[in-house]
């Protein structure tokens, strides 16, 4: 498999990758290697991770990152409340303490989160840790173990190897640096805002019925509100969503009705800044350009 | 299209190829190590390495790391696989500076050999961006001539108000230790049961938890930023206020520290160097335009856009040290300001001035500021800086 025919996989599953992008989760899938994934909220990181595992026929496994994630809720933890009743149920049968302590700390107490689950999977799965950059530096150290050794070590256990290498795909928008020591075992892409003919695609793909014209004027639309000042630019989830809602109303061409315009900007602009900065003149004279 | 890059039939092979490759990287300050020359040759088994857009891509994802490096890289791989990007060949002889025993041919040599033969149009500081400035050899041509012009920091700041800075800066590091983490660990008293460790002793006694060991949420240090201005209102507290940022680099392995003037430069790296005379002659290399004029909106709007976002977040003190003196129009402070404390940091901004009898911020800019500050306080000599613990620790 070239990195071409894994593009042409993604854009059968509505997934239109750069070739960057192609190239590096190509490389990922064949050096069993994680691949880092940076790039501004919106423009389509953690969903590279769901078409891939759609792309692969496996399992996408998800650990969302966030700040104070720990062990307990990314790798593993024990069922305290059953290991408390095994000890008692253990006590009445006579069990002795060496058997109660080897039965409790085995597999059967044990609760998998997302990190072990992903290594323990009889089919190689897609891991997805993202927004990872959420979670603090503390989180990053137990990442490395498991990303360059595959193993997770439980200490009343021992050390589990993965069956299988989960592909790893890391996300990143860049709330906090990350440690050079977790970029340097990652190949590593920039998943930038598409340009004019991928987002073209990207339309067209999701929606087959709009018109070229609307279609057209949408992406220009949206292209040219990237390269305002903005607070939070929009992303590629809210262009589909605004030609969603023009379609939605009704609308053939942007320029008909500014009031239409102005309203459906609210799928676009998230901020109250940056719908103050775009009042009805500007979306008008960007809507005219795009036209 | 340009014309890849023709190496001498005499040539040692394709790995050596990629080990200048990945040395040419290094001279442009890429941080790569051994392993990463081998994942790149490995990588380039799986495609098709002939054909150079798939190399180039190959190579990028492998060598890459963060965004500035990615937008770096094509110049580089130009340089050194395409000719140096030149669409004719014309042979220049030019001999290669350092002996290189892997290169045979002049051109590759050259290519991994020179850093400023190629670094011309790739890494020289053309915006002042401050990273071209903080790494690689190359800059020291550049700045050789120039240099009789600047203040030579050395003259400015002792080694010994150094290290009284350092103690301060431990101190005050201590003081800001509030912050509650979230993430939980043993302790002897603490709001929750710790459960691995209850049933890992209840073992012991038959299953009857005797003891409840705890948890709780350990306090978590505040990270340091430190902005300072070097305009030249400032001269007068420079001495200070470096002295301070020199000791508290070297007291605080994550604060983060900027000068600024007219353009904002990072000297975190600098100012890390083990030998402290060393770090501040690094400094004074940065510090191009110390003691003219500033413009405090432009800069930390600059530093809100690119550094902050990378380095700012719910656990940094900004700490401006500036007098408010603004040369530009001082519009853009407040905005700056908003700006930086949206990713949840708090602002401190001390004054050398607001230690004077009877003053009160009526520069434009200070006034501005105001509404954004956390705290606003006074700080000309060492001494006021440790005064500040107290502060800090109510923060």
């Amino acid at each position: 498999m070239t990195f071409k025919t894994l593009q042409t996989a993604m854009a059968e599953q509505g997934y239109i990758a750069s070739g960057d992008l192609a190239m590096a989760l190509h490389l990922s899938l064949q050096l069993g290697r994680p691949l880092l994934l940076e790039g501004a909220a919106g423009v389509g990181k953690t969903e590279v991770a769901r078409v891939l595992a759609a792309v692969q026929d496996t399992q996408l496994i998800r650990l969302q990152c966030y700040e104070g994630l720990d062990a307990a809720q990314a790798i593993y933890e024990w069922n305290y409340q059953r290991q408390l009743l095994a000890i008692r149920a253990a006590s009445e049968d006579g069990e002795t303490g060496r058997q109660v302590e080897a039965r409790i700390f085995s597999d059967e107490f044990l609760l998998e989160r997302p990190l072990l689950k992903a290594i323990r999977q009889t089919k190689a799965p897609v891991l997805l840790i993202d927004e990872i950059d959420r979670a603090d530096e503390e989180f990053e150290a137990y990442l490395l173990e498991i990303l360059s050794e595959f193993q997770i070590t439980i200490p009343e256990m021992g050390t589990i190897t993965a069956t299988t290498r989960p592909m790893v795909i890391l996300t990143a928008n860049g709330t906090r640096d990350l440690s050079d020591a977790l970029r340097r075992r990652c190949l590593y892409a920039h998943v930038p805002y598409p340009d004019l003919e991928t987002e073209l695609s990207i339309l067209v793909t999701r929606y087959p019925e709009i018109t070229d014209r609307l279609c057209a004027q949408i992406v220009g639309f949206v292209q040219s509100l990237r390269k305002q000042e903005l607070e939070k630019k929009p992303g590629i989830a809210e262009m589909l969503d605004f030609a969603a809602a023009l379609m939605g109303l009704g609308v053939a061409d942007l320029t008909d009705d500014p009031a239409i315009l102005q309203a459906s900007l609210a799928t676009l602009l998230k901020t109250q800044m940056d719908r103050d900065a775009i009042p009805t003149e500007i979306a008008q004279r960007l809507a005219g350009k795009a036209a | 299209m340009t014309l890849v890059t023709k190496f001498a039939a005499r040539d040692p092979g394709p790995a050596a190829r990629m080990t200048g490759f990945a040395r040419h990287l290094r001279d442009h300050g890429l941080r790569l190590g051994v392993g990463e020359t081998a994942l790149a040759i490995e990588a380039l088994c799986h495609v098709n390495a002939a054909n150079p857009s798939e190399a180039r891509r190959a190579l990028k994802s492998v060598f890459t790391g963060c965004t500035e490096e990615a937008a770096q890289f094509d110049g580089l791989f130009d340089s050194y696989w395409m000719n140096g990007g030149r669409v004719k060949t014309r042979i220049t002889p030019t001999a290669p500076n350092a002996p290189n025993e892997h290169a045979h041919s002049t051109r590759e040599a050259n290519a991994a050999g020179d850093p400023s033969d190629g670094a011309g149009d790739i890494s020289a500081p053309d915006g002042g961006t401050g990273e071209a400035d903080a790494n690689g050899e190359g800059k020291l041509v550049a700045t050789d001539i120039a240099n009789l012009f600047k203040k030579d920091l050395r003259d400015i700041v002792r080694p010994d108000d150094i290290a009284e800075a350092e103690k301060i800066a431990l101190r005050l590091g201590a003081a800001m230790r509030d912050r509650k983490s979230r993430r939980r660990v043993a302790a002897r008293k603490g709001d929750q049961i710790h459960f691995r460790k209850a049933i890992r002793q209840s073992l012991a006694t038959g299953g009857e938890p005797f003891a409840l060991p705890r948890r709780h949420r350990p306090d978590r240090t505040l990270r340091v930023t430190a902005i300072c201005d070097v305009s030249g209102s400032m001269t007068v507290y420079s001495r200070i206020f470096l002295a301070f940022l020199a000791g508290l680099m070297r007291a605080d392995p994550r604060a983060d520290a900027y000068l600024f003037h007219t353009k904002l430069v990072r000297i975190t790296e600098a100012l890390r160097d083990k030998d402290a005379l060393r770090a501040l002659a690094r400094l004074s290399l940065l510090a191009d335009g110390f003691a003219g004029g500033s413009k405090i909106g432009d800069s930390l709007n600059t530093f809100a856009g690119t550094y902050g976002r990378r380095f700012v977040d719910n656990r940094t003190v900004v700490m401006i040290l500036s007098d408010g003196y603004d040369t530009a129009a001082p519009d853009g402070i407040s905005d700056a300001l908003a700006r930086l404390k949206k990713r949840g940091c708090k602002i401190i901004w001390l004054n050398p001035l607001k230690g004077w009898d009877g003053y009160a911020p009526t520069a434009r800019a200070m006034a501005q500021a105001l509404p954004h500050l956390d705290l606003f306080c006074a700080a000309n000599t060492l001494g006021d800086l440790a005064a500040l613990e107290p502060e800090l620790a109510r923060l």
